[in-house]
């Protein structure tokens, strides 16, 4: 009886399983890549906005203080969104004729808000308070990065859970003084594990790590 | 059957696109929403209602004013606390144009804003806290209202901070305690320089 199978077939069997084991792993790879990269998390890409807004130009060159727009960061979940009136206080006098800022004074005119493109954005499933943050000692810049050098802004961080998890797991690695909290130059010192460790009881922060911390 | 079984990771890969549990009907804070004519979800308060904790019946404390006239007094009595606090929330919000010093030279005017007001002059030295009160409550010439950003007992503490402002830049050598009056005396002297851009160390709350 003849042979059904040419010999090359065993070669070609072993290709097959070969490329099935790598194809597989290869488009694992390729979809966690994807999902970690800037085109799904949005990590770094500016967003088009109405007017565009410089952090950069109003933090570190007006010297103005985060809370001065965002007024209800230490109080509440949601920092605050300045309305016109806030963006009127100084535009009423300076830059009166800009083109750039003409949705501005239109809003203020009209009554009708700006429409801002929201730059982070949490899923509805995941519950998040600012407040708590701030007063246990997480910086603005810990979670948002340096918006003070961003011309215009971008999502500093992914907001996946590993990366919350990362922090809620062990505070100490990213705690800082209370009073440090709004300082957007601030550099983590040489000790942070020890300092940390110290604000971590001075400041009875707790290691949340249960699901219903965050979703509830 | 095999072929439905082999789908079935492709199909569940599929729905996990799905964005319903990511975008559930309800608004975040300041959301628009097509829902009413202004586009807005956040609802201004009907007409004569009283939001929680905004019943403020004490005229005095969050008017600053007494039958139409500033008051002399601090409606609570001032704790170290609470000048401190007054200091941190005045470098928020005040400094940008009256400056850390209170002198009216702060970044915005000197990007072209209307001058501000300086704290040390007899006019206002002599001003009583209510005046200042009512100056954050309610805005003072190109100055707009502070009234939707610092809550009230707030404005009194940034009040009280003015105080310690204008007693500061008014300050004699005799006012000091002695221990750092010496420590005065050994510094050279030197023009006072213009306040730092860069935000300094804030007091601990």
């Amino acid at each position: 009886m003849a042979q059904i199978f040419h010999r090359s077939a065993n070669s070609l069997a072993n290709i097959t399983i070969a490329a099935v084991i790598l194809g597989i792993g290869g488009l694992l790879w390729a979809s966690y890549r994807i999902d970690q990269g800037s085109f799904i998390t949005e990590v770094g890409i500016a967003r088009q906005q109405p007017v565009p807004f410089s952090h950069k130009h109003h933090v570190t060159d007006d010297g103005i203080d985060c809370r001065y727009c965002h007024t209800s960061v230490e109080v509440s979940p949601f920092a605050g969104l300045p309305p016109t009136e806030t963006c009127m206080s100084c535009h009423s006098q300076i830059w009166t004729n800009a083109e750039m800022l003409e949705p501005v004074r239109a809003s203020y005119r009209t009554g009708q808000s700006i429409e801002w493109t929201r730059v982070y954005d949490l899923p509805d499933f995941v519950y998040f308070n600012h407040s708590i943050h701030i007063n246990k000692g997480v910086g603005c810049s810990t979670c948002h990065g340096r918006v003070d050098l961003m011309p215009l802004t971008y999502k500093a961080n992914t907001l996946y859970m590993q990366w919350c998890v990362e922090c809620h797991r062990n505070p100490a690695k990213y705690v800082r003084p209370r009073e440090e909290v709004f300082n957007m130059t601030y550099q983590a010192p040489g000790n942070q594990m020890e300092l940390g460790r110290r604000l971590v009881a001075e400041y009875k922060v707790q290691s949340l790590t249960d699901c219903v911390t965050c979703h509830r | 059957m095999r072929h439905r079984i082999t789908l079935l990771p492709l199909i569940l890969s599929l729905a996990a696109c799905r964005q319903d549990m990511h975008n559930q009907p309800r608004y975040k804070p300041l959301a628009g929403t097509g829902f009413f004519g202004d586009g807005r979800s956040a609802r201004p308060s009907p007409e004569g209602t009283v939001a929680r904790g905004e019943l403020h019946i004490d005229k005095a404390r969050y008017t600053g004013k007494v039958d139409g006239n500033d008051v002399t007094a601090f409606p609570f009595p001032i704790t170290r606390a609470d000048v401190s606090r007054g200091q941190q929330r005045f470098n928020i919000y005040c400094s940008p144009c009256h400056s850390r010093l209170g002198d009216g030279n702060g970044m915005i005017v000197r990007r072209g804003f209307r001058q501000a007001a300086n704290y040390n002059t007899d006019k206002l030295r002599n001003a009583p806290v209510g005046h200042f009160f009512d100056v954050i409550t309610n805005g003072f010439g190109a100055m707009p209202s502070y009234a939707s950003r610092i809550p009230p007992d707030d404005r009194w503490r940034i009040v009280a901070y003015i105080r310690v402002l204008q007693f500061s830049q008014n300050a004699k050598l005799e006012d000091a305690p002695p221990a750092e009056r010496q420590e005065l005396e050994a510094m050279p002297v030197t023009p006072s320089p213009a306040p730092s851009p860069t935000p300094q160390k804030e007091v601990s709350r």
